[in-house]
């Protein structure tokens, strides 16, 4: 059912746990639209995976299927089953999945508040209200994202004052805040300068520590960069799965190949 | 584990007790209960206000019948009850005041949206706003003390009547004529006028023959808006009707309109049926501005669709 | 090729005189409430009650102070009211009741204010027995629910989608990201929308003549009938004393600027690039 569960147990066989997520048979709707078609795949943990393929293949939607965004758009359906350490997402309280399962978008989207506003953003609405441990969370967060020395001094500032590259490094030290588990990332640097870009990768390897990364991307260099797995979706299919230096150097599929050698999308 | 950051032992993991979360989801239901009693409510005033309206009038529905809308006695005292002048009256004013805000106000709105430079456009766009913003009492003030010597002066016998209502109502009506077309204009997408241009045409051919016709049920649709409020409209045309339940020969002599008879005998009228018979004359004033405010939103709602099609 | 540019520049110069003309009503009766109601203006009119008919004197501080109350009144009763039924349209709501909700508040708000002011009778006055503050302030209320309904949807709309995401993504539940995202965000649109609303219903006039009606002493409490500064200009200016017509310039300047510094407030200072009117 799970074919790459074997990759996932090759690639770290002394990690105790296993897959930090497993989808099974998932199909995805839009209305009467089919958009995803019968995905299944493991998430190796403390790893980052890679999802390529062409735009309106179905990348976005999967990834926000893994912590149930889906839900928040109108008039869409999921089946098939997603687990989270062994666990059904559909069946947990959608609050605390997504606590767990954290998400950062394709424009950054900080809240019109102050710096600090937006990282203790997380913290607050689960109920943290004492002002000296909020304070520290939110330094705390700040330096995973390698972000506070920029912004120390200016944690009462509009967040909208920063640049591109740090509005994003800042909503992912607001993602950061609440410790999730899992972190999704749907083209995070896709509207960022090189160095930004840079700077997010690095940031990246740090959080593997801590997080399970997904991270969607247009950009091959970037998913062999930075990913040890990465899948190729293709029209809403997952056409191949495996290692990354496998998907870059000896595709399986002559999709994946075609793609990877530009011959389109 | 050991290696997490300290701050995390703050954070309710997924052993917070089930009440604290349970509590936070019963926010989504109280929220939604909340906002959802109050949009009903706007359903229920409007559905109290119609049952209201007709229920409060069945003693005169049911005495006169719809011989009501075409009797042409008004007296309380004997008890006779004919809504004729007072739709005559609001009939009449209400069509000169279009007669005369159309031509003006399209004309203003032409300017603003299509022919003046912007920074001029913005600033007599927003004095026109303020306007719309001015109370009808205020018109009402200027109409008796500056307007009707004026009319009395131009051949009104007294100055009041309907013209002078007519006069009141098209000045007062005016901004909301301009504002609705203007944003008509406005809302006819860039291409078309720059096709227009394109093609050699001046900027008022392209205004006149492309842009205007393209705009033209929203700019319908401000009519009928403002025919509506001009029908309801009440305090400014007491002041300057004249008050007198008649159907006068000329458009100089007073007349009356319902929204002024209502505004002027409802605290007077002591018989059940004087009252019942003031409310007809509310429901059918109701029912003369739901009609026209739906023509006018269906008109508006097509031009905008029409922009949004292209 | 002339005959065309001729034409282009004399109805350029007609639509600007239509425009010209729309706008100079403004001038117009600002130049008459301040030459005729500046005369009459004094510091009685805004400290003393009114004085019986021919005496000289008199003020209309209870017609400010009522004026006052009633929109107190009225931003208690109908502001939430419309605010939250906003706030359902915009976040809460299923497509069918919504689309109902909202026309009828389309419909609403066409209602002739008049109209309004039958029903606040009906629903007020008479099971009290008498005219009232709060029957005025019921009526205001049916007038600025709808208005208010349409610029907080309207405004809460203008909230970018991605910020309710950036919320639910960190494990807010659905009425936190209202209330703590997409209400602060679109808070100035909304306050901007009211206080537009709120200074349309300043000068209503008509129903208020029977539901608060008037008063010539201080109104002392809501089931008392109270002065208001529309309805004295009304009883005033009809009236056939020359003291009381002089009082009516007054009140209509009075009430004049303070409608004209709400808007100017409201589109101005509160939302530069300006709240559309409704
Ligand atoms: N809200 C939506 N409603 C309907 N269709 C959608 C919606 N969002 C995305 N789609 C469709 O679903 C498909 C996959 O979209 P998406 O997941 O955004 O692709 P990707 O992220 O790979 O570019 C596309 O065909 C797109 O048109
Ligand atoms: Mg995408």
């Amino acid at each position: 059912m799970v074919d790459n569960l074997e990759i996932v147990r090759e690639a770290r066989p002394h990690a105790a746990a296993g897959p930090k997520l497993v989808v099974s048979g998932l199909n995805f709707y839009y209305g009467d639209k089919q958009v995803l078609h019968d995905i299944s795949l493991a998430i190796p943990p403390n790893q980052i995976t890679a999802l390529i393929g062409p735009s309106g293949c179905g990348k976005s939607t999967f990834l926000r299927t893994l912590n149930r965004m889906h839900e928040t758009i109108r008039n869409t359906r999921a089946e098939g089953q997603v687990l989270l350490d062994g666990e059904d997402i559909m069946a947990m309280d959608v609050v605390q999945l997504r606590r767990r399962v954290g998400m950062v978008f394709q424009r950054s989207n900080p809240f019109p508040k102050s710096i600090f506003d937006n990282v203790a953003y997380g913290l607050r609405v689960n109920g943290w209200m004492r002002k000296r441990p909020l304070a520290e969370a939110v330094e705390h967060s700040l330096r995973r994202a390698a972000l506070w020395d920029e912004v120390k001094d200016l944690l009462h500032e509009s967040a909208y004052k920063l640049s591109g590259g740090q509005q994003q490094r800042l909503c992912i030290a607001r993602a950061l805040a609440v410790d999730p588990e899992v972190l999704l990332l749907d083209e995070p640097c896709s509207a960022l300068d090189p160095i930004a870009t840079a700077k997010i990768e690095e940031l990246m390897f740090s959080l593997k520590e801590t997080c399970t990364l997904v991270i969607v991307t247009h950009n091959m260099q970037q998913a062999a960069r930075v990913a040890e797995h990465t899948g190729f979706f293709l029209h809403g299919k997952l056409i191949e799965f495996n290692r990354t230096e496998v998907i870059f150097k000896r595709p399986r599929c002559k999709e994946t190949e075609d793609y990877i050698t530009g011959r389109f999308g | 584990m050991g290696s997490r950051v300290a701050t995390i032992e703050h954070l309710p993991r997924a052993k917070t007790p089930r009440t604290f979360f349970r509590r936070l989801r019963a926010g989504d239901h109280i929220a939604w209960a909340i906002t959802a009693l109050a949009a009903a409510a706007v359903l229920a005033i409007t559905l109290l206000l119609v049952w209201e309206l007709y229920s409060s009038s069945a003693l005169a529905r049911t005495k006169f019948g719809w011989s009501f809308l075409i009797g042409r006695t008004w007296d309380p005292v004997a008890g006779e009850f004919g809504a004729l002048p007072f739709l005559y009256g609001t009939v009449v004013t209400s069509a000169l005041a279009l007669a005369m805000a159309v031509p003006l106000g399209v004309g203003a709105a032409i300017f603003l949206a299509e022919l003046a430079p912007p920074r001029i456009s913005d600033g007599l766009t927003f004095i026109v706003e303020l306007l719309a913003a001015v109370p009808s009492v205020i018109y009402g003030l200027l109409g008796i003390f500056v307007l009707a010597p004026l009319m009395r002066r131009a051949g009104a016998p007294y100055g009041v009547g309907i013209m002078t209502a007519a006069v009141v109502l098209a000045i007062m009506i005016l901004p909301f004529i301009v504002s609705i077309s203007r944003e008509a204009l406005l809302s006819v997408p860039r291409e078309q006028r720059e096709a227009a241009l394109a093609l050699g045409a001046t900027r008022w051919e392209a205004t006149w023959q492309v842009v205007v016709p393209y705009a033209r049920l929203g700019i319908f649709g401000s009519v009928f808006l403002a025919l509506a409020r001009a029908l309801g409209e009440t305090m400014a045309v007491t002041m300057v009707i004249g008050n007198t339940p008649q159907i006068g020969a000329s458009l100089l002599e007073p007349g009356y309109s319902i929204a002024a008879v209502i505004a002027n005998e409802f605290t007077e009228a002591v018989e059940d049926l004087h009252l019942s018979a003031l409310i007809e004359l509310g429901l059918v004033l109701f029912g003369l501005t739901l009609v026209l405010n739906a023509l006018a939103r269906l008109l508006i709602v097509m031009t905008k669709r029409k922009g949004a099609e292209q | 090729m002339t005959r065309r540019k001729i034409t282009n520049a004399v109805m350029f110069g007609l639509t600007g005189l239509c425009a010209l003309l729309t706008i100079s009503v403004l001038f117009f009766i600002l130049g008459y409430l301040v030459y005729y109601g500046g005369r009459s203006l004094s510091w009685d009119f805004f400290t003393q009650l009114p004085a019986p008919p021919n005496e000289p004197g008199g003020g209309m501080a209870n017609a400010i102070v009522g004026t006052g109350k009633l929109l107190l009144l009225t931003a208690l009763i109908g502001v939430p009211i419309g605010f939250a039924a906003g706030v359902y349209l915009a976040e809460f709501g299923g497509r069918t009741f919504s689309s109902i909700v909202r026309y009828t508040a389309d419909l609403l708000n066409g209602v002739p204010s008049i109209v309004i002011g039958i029903v606040a009778y009906a629903l007020v006055v008479v099971p009290m027995k008498r005219f009232s503050l709060l029957a005025g302030a019921v009526a205001l209320s049916i007038i600025v629910i709808p208005i208010t309904i349409r610029t907080t949807e309207q405004f809460l709309r203008a909230v970018p989608h991605s910020l309710r995401e950036a919320a639910l993504a960190l494990g807010a539940r659905k009425w936190q990201t209202v209330a703590t995202v997409v209400i602060p965000a679109a808070f100035r649109g909304v306050l901007t929308g009211t206080i537009l609303g709120m200074a349309r219903v300043a000068g209503e006039t008509a129903p208020l003549l029977f539901t608060s009606f008037s008063n010539q002493f201080w109104n002392r409490g809501l089931d008392e009938p109270a002065a208001t500064l529309p309805v004295m200009i009304f009883n005033y200016a009809i009236s056939p004393y020359e003291e009381w017509r002089r009082q009516a310039w007054a009140a209509a300047l009075v009430l004049l600027t303070l409608m004209l510094a709400a808007n100017l407030a409201a589109r101005l200072v509160l939302s530069p690039r300006g709240a559309r009117h409704g």
